[in-house]
């Protein structure tokens, strides 16, 4: 069985989920003939036609407009921001109208899209190009928001999303497309959204992540494992619906967590991890909750966009700083 | 210097101010030689008005929340609307009753809605049933219409896709995506702009520096043709045309009809604030349903004694509707919730049982 990076994995979901479901459709810019920016959509058009593989005009918000028409007509549309940062312009199309439609009909009407964009940082790209802003989403009711970080949950979260009667975003860790090959099996199998995945067992602390920064937190736990320290490894994957009970059973077995991710610190996602800590787990916790994040910075150019990035360094010393309290 | 490009705007007009028609007889397009068929599309456009009159009563009353009058648009929304196939898709802005009536909307449906009811958007019958509900975010019904379109072609479906903006809205990015993306993939889109010349206060002279509104379609490749909006059967001519256009797979078209909003933008608004009497009253006498009544009377297929019958069917109609509106029970706390994904998750199951917790201490 042939090994595969995370961005071969999303092109063998997008093909296998267009063989087999005529409905499915995939959109976007250089989407097509190019099979896009990073060859997410290499070959497709080849074999499923350029209707179904659409090289769209160059505007993000006739792709998400149409992308909605799109779905409410029942197709299944899988459309592409060609970077995170350019998802701005359908924004309105997709918290307006595919976020709304069930609930503005009362269920007569329903937006089954997929959105997807090269995501974060550290591929020394020009700027708008290295955004990491799922939190835009994740405070917008009616979206599910996932971030595959393996090239098997790359397939199998890919298909769900595609599956799935609901509008989700799917947000893909370029820095990691390549990053390594793993086998993932061509079979169809979708994993669940609404889910996270424990990567590592531990018992005395707690990381929880997402995106490309769970490469960094496992390196980081390899790290903590040398002096004796055994971290708990969460991919939340799914950021909403969130599945908070794996995060709290975890963290009520080892009484510390630490947050880590790409965005901005102020209002991210690991802010809302935190608050669910203190409502729901405070007695259970020994030491404060620690956050690794982006700064409240817009986040530099390739020069400096290392030192943004949340890294194994500062991983290691938030995890040591929950043990330090007793 | 050589010429890269050259157009012109056709207007269309058949029956001017006072009834009279402004080409011969014979040149009438066969529905509008069809008198019976006259009289239905004159009926419908006058209970558009009742309707329209009656929302503006009940929110007057408190019993409706802000509500956007069609006062005026008669002949455009009814020439869209009766023009349309059942299985072609409409998507409105939120001022087309006309043609949504037509359609199948009920006004208990509107009123639903605009009574503060998502309920109202869960239009009961065929075809409005497969149409999209009101779109608030201007001009982004555009695209829905476009993917919809897009999705026809893909499927191979003799459908078209009809979507309706403003003047204002014609501004907006997402009709000029629309277009785009129609002109680009040969769409089965008919994209009609009711260029009633005011978007809230601010008038179409500093909308944009276009002399027309049609030509926009120029610039995306599309047929256009500029119609009087308040002659019927200039705007359902227009229509019946891009609609075979656009099913015979020749693609998209887009209309400009103009005509001219008598009310206020909402009943939020005092159209007093922006804009004189005088211009209104000029407008008034222009309007579409006083022409085409002289025209069918003309034409002795209309008289009074029909037109008090026909007023008086409506507000018995109405009336009907209202109450059942009136009558209707406010939805449970739980409404909010169900229809956020098509299955709860547990998370938001938990926050649902909060409130109903909350509801069950109240009563």
């Amino acid at each position: 069985m042939a090994q595969i990076t995370l961005i071969e994995a999303v092109t063998q979901a997008l093909a296998y989920e267009m063989a087999h479901d005529d409905s499915v459709v995939v959109l976007g810019e250089d989407v097509g003939v190019n099979g896009g920016v990073f060859r997410a959509t290499q070959g497709l058009q080849e074999k499923f036609g350029p209707l179904r593989v659409l090289d769209t005009p160059l505007d993000e918000t006739t792709i998400a407009g149409a992308t909605v028409g799109l779905a409410v007509q029942g197709m299944k549309p899988v459309a592409e921001a060609q970077f995170e940062g350019f998802i701005y312009p359908m924004m309105e199309h997709i918290n307006c109208h595919a976020a709304r439609m069930r609930n503005r009909t009362r269920g007569r009407l329903s937006v089954p899209a997929v959105f997807r964009a090269p995501w974060g940082g550290g591929i020394r790209a020009p700027e708008h190009h290295s955004e990491a802003n799922e939190h835009l989403f994740t405070n917008v009711p009616g979206l599910r928001v996932v971030l595959p970080s393996s090239p098997a949950r790359a397939y199998g979260l890919l298909l769900a999303a595609i599956r799935d009667p609901d509008p989700v975003i799917f947000l893909e860790p370029k820095r990691i497309y390549r990053q390594y090959k793993e086998e993932v099996p061509d079979d169809g199998e979708a994993l669940p959204l609404d889910v996270c995945f424990v990567l590592r067992d531990g018992t005395d602390v707690t990381l929880v992540t997402w995106g490309a920064q769970v490469k960094e937190t496992l390196e980081a736990a390899d790290e903590l494992a040398e002096e004796g320290i055994s971290a708990e490894v969460i991919d939340v994957a799914t950021l909403t619906p969130l599945d908070f009970d794996t995060i709290a059973e975890s963290v009520s077995k080892t009484g510390r967590c630490v947050i880590v991710h790409e965005a901005p610190k102020t209002a991210g996602f690991g802010a809302e991890i935190a608050a669910r800590l203190v409502e729901e787990c405070l007695f259970d916790l020994l030491a404060p909750v620690q956050r690794v994040t982006g700064y409240d910075t817009h986040i530099p150019l390739f020069q400096l966009e290392m030192k943004y990035l949340p890294s194994v360094e500062r991983i290691v010393a938030a995890a040591k700083k929950t043990l330090a309290v007793s | 210097m050589s010429i890269a490009a050259k157009f012109e705007i056709e207007y269309l007009q058949y029956l001017d101010p006072e009834g009279k028609l402004v080409v011969k007889e014979k040149d009438l397009p066969a529905f509008a030689k069809d008198l019976d068929h006259m009289v239905e599309l004159y009926k419908l456009m006058v209970s558009t008005r009742v309707f329209d009159t009656k929302s503006i009563a009940l929110q007057r009353t408190g019993k409706l929340g802000t509500y956007a009058s069609c006062l005026g648009h008669e002949a455009a929304h009814v020439g869209i609307g009766s023009a349309m196939k059942d299985e072609d898709v409409y998507a409105p802005s939120y001022r087309e009753y006309g043609a949504q009536l037509y359609r199948g909307v009920q006004p208990r449906e509107v009123y639903t809605y605009w009574g503060g009811d998502e309920r109202g958007n869960d239009y009961q019958k065929e075809p409005a049933r497969h149409d999209f509900a009101w779109s608030v975010p201007i001009a982004t019904q555009c695209l829905h219409a476009a993917g919809s379109a897009l999705a026809f072609k893909i499927r191979n479906e003799k459908r078209v896709a009809v979507c309706t903006v403003g003047d204002g809205g014609s501004s907006k990015a997402d009709f000029y995506g629309a277009i785009n993306l129609a002109g680009a993939q040969q769409l089965p889109l008919v994209a009609v702009i009711v260029n009633n010349q005011w978007a809230i206060s601010v008038p179409r002279s500093i909308q944009t520096g276009a002399e027309t509104l049609a030509q926009k379609a120029i610039a995306a490749g599309l047929p256009t043709i500029q119609v009087d909006g308040n002659d019927i059967i200039a705007v359902r001519k227009a229509m019946e045309d891009a609609l075979e256009r656009a099913r015979k797979g020749d693609g998209a078209s887009v209309i400009e009809a103009v005509t001219y909003r008598l009310g206020d933008h909402t009943t939020a608004d005092d159209a007093r604030r922006y804009r004189g009497s005088e211009e209104v009253e000029e407008a008034r006498a222009k309007e579409p349903i006083k022409r085409l009544r002289a025209y069918l009377e003309s034409k002795k297929v209309w008289d009074q004694a029909k037109e008090d019958a026909w007023q008086a069917e409506c507000d018995d109609w109405m009336d009907n509707e209202v109450n059942a509106y009136l009558e209707t029970k406010t939805q449970p706390v739980t409404a909010m919730f169900d229809y956020t994904f098509a299955e709860l998750p547990e998370d938001l199951a938990r926050q649902r049982a909060e409130a109903i917790s909350l509801e069950s201490k109240e009563h």
